[in-house]
């Protein structure tokens, strides 16, 4: 009996307090509009196929951890968008200061990226949210 | 015939400039051609630098304009280089033809100013695009050196000069997150009817500050809405001139290729009143 009445308090004290949890949740809307963690694991498997496909990208990712780098594109763009995911690779200037990476890489990068958005159904409003997000780390990423 | 005759260099160049010149700038970004050969609206410049090149890469565009009211036409081909996504060399030509109008004023019906359009275009700091969590908009200094054809008349209209130079700073912003882009150039000028009635007249023969604007909205990654605004100065005796502005839709089929539809609102033009014209541009951009 107790213990029922407990489980009750408590799951109650949990459905009142997920929204207040969420409360940070400023806009998850435009994470649900990229179909939440499924879809940005599809968008990212479509994202690399672009990638490796592209002449002017394919240099900077056909040696490299594909499986590790969509993984960590997941997580940072489920990040970006204010989903419940945290990115914990390593930080972007690092990573990039010694690939050479033009600003014309950068743009093809955004073209696959929004080709794979595209193919995933993301509304056009809301690939621009993500994109806003990103287009600053042009700074750490182009380094030429 | 004129209109067809440069639509066709247009597409030959088109077809030659791929071999020359990079495109990897973003699908829009680098804007359309404005009236004058300037990348841009279609009324105004923007601080976007003509082409699609990067600042590794050089760029060109060409285009024609065709613009037709009630009772004038202008046609209007050119072509601009982007240097790194810094320089902007423009030149563009300009056919006004009066149809009936000239006949009505003695000067012969279908009479045409000609003027030529050459521009440079600086980009000063800021990158419209990339700089989305800042403010600060991409700027550019260009100025716009115009010689019209028809000296002789242009003076027995009140105009003071048949060559003039405008000089002006643009600043752009594109606000991914809402979709939006805007931009503001303010202008230094004498011309009148933008040089086709030439510059400085017996009313004011000084130079002036005009204010441009164009505010789009991006619907697609090809398609985008706007509005744009354009005022100018009244220098002749001989007719009123209005501030000039126009709704479009700029369409990207391919990335190379862009169309802009407008109506465009032009006011009063010698004696002719309210003169509104449909605008058709079509750009090939590298």
């Amino acid at each position: 009996m107790k213990t029922r009445l407990l489980l009750a308090t408590a799951a109650t004290f949990a459905a009142l307090a997920l929204p207040l949890a969420g409360h940070a949740e400023a806009d998850t809307a435009t994470y649900r509009d990229f179909g939440e963690k499924a879809g940005l694991v599809r968008i990212m498997d479509d994202f690399m196929l672009n990638l490796l496909a592209d002449p002017r990208t394919r240099p900077f990712f056909e040696n490299a951890d594909q499986t590790r780098i969509k993984a960590q594109l997941v997580d940072q763009i489920c990040a970006a968008l204010d989903g419940p995911c945290k990115y914990e690779g390593a930080p972007m200037a690092p990573v990039h200061a010694g690939l050479g990476i033009k600003r014309e890489h950068f743009n093809a990068l955004v073209e696959d990226l929004q080709l794979a958005m595209d193919k995933q159904g993301v509304p056009f409003r809301a690939q621009n949210k993500l994109l806003a997000r990103l287009a600053p780390l042009h700074r750490e990423i182009v380094t030429r | 015939m004129h209109g067809i005759k440069n639509l066709t260099l247009l597409l030959a160049c088109g077809v030659a400039l791929p071999a020359l010149a990079a495109s990897d700038k973003l699908l829009l970004t680098g804007g359309v051609t404005q009236l004058e050969g300037a990348a841009g609206g279609g009324l105004t410049p923007w601080a976007v630098i003509a082409g699609y090149g990067t600042r590794d890469q050089i760029g060109a565009s060409a285009f024609y304009t065709d613009v037709r009211s009630q009772d004038y036409t202008l046609g209007t081909g050119g072509v601009a280089v982007g240097l790194w996504d810094r320089v902007e060399l423009s030149y563009a030509r300009q056919r006004f033809n009066t149809r009936d109008v000239g006949g009505a004023l003695g000067l012969g019906t279908g009479f045409a100013f000609s003027q030529d359009v050459f521009g440079v275009k600086v980009r000063v700091l800021g990158d419209a695009v990339l700089e989305q969590d800042s403010w600060m908009p991409q700027i550019a200094v260009g100025m716009q050196y115009k010689r019209n054809d028809q000296g002789a008349v242009l003076r027995a209209i009140g105009a003071r000069d048949d060559h003039g130079t405008d000089f002006y700073v643009s600043a752009t912003k594109l606000f991914l997150d809402q979709s939006f882009l805007a931009n503001l150039t303010l202008r230094e000028t004498k011309a009148n009817q933008i040089g086709i009635l030439g510059f400085g007249g017996d009313k004011s023969d000084r130079y002036s500050t005009q204010f441009e604007t164009s505010l789009a909205y991006l619907l697609r990654r090809d398609l985008a809405v706007g509005v744009e605004y354009r005022t100018k100065p009244d220098n002749l005796k001989i007719a009123r001139e209005d501030n000039w502005y126009d709704v479009f839709v700029a369409y990207q089929p391919v990335k190379n290729v862009s169309v802009t539809l407008a109506y465009a609102h032009l006011g009063n033009i010698v004696i002719k009143d309210k003169q509104r014209a449909p605008y058709l541009s079509v750009q090939v951009g590298f």
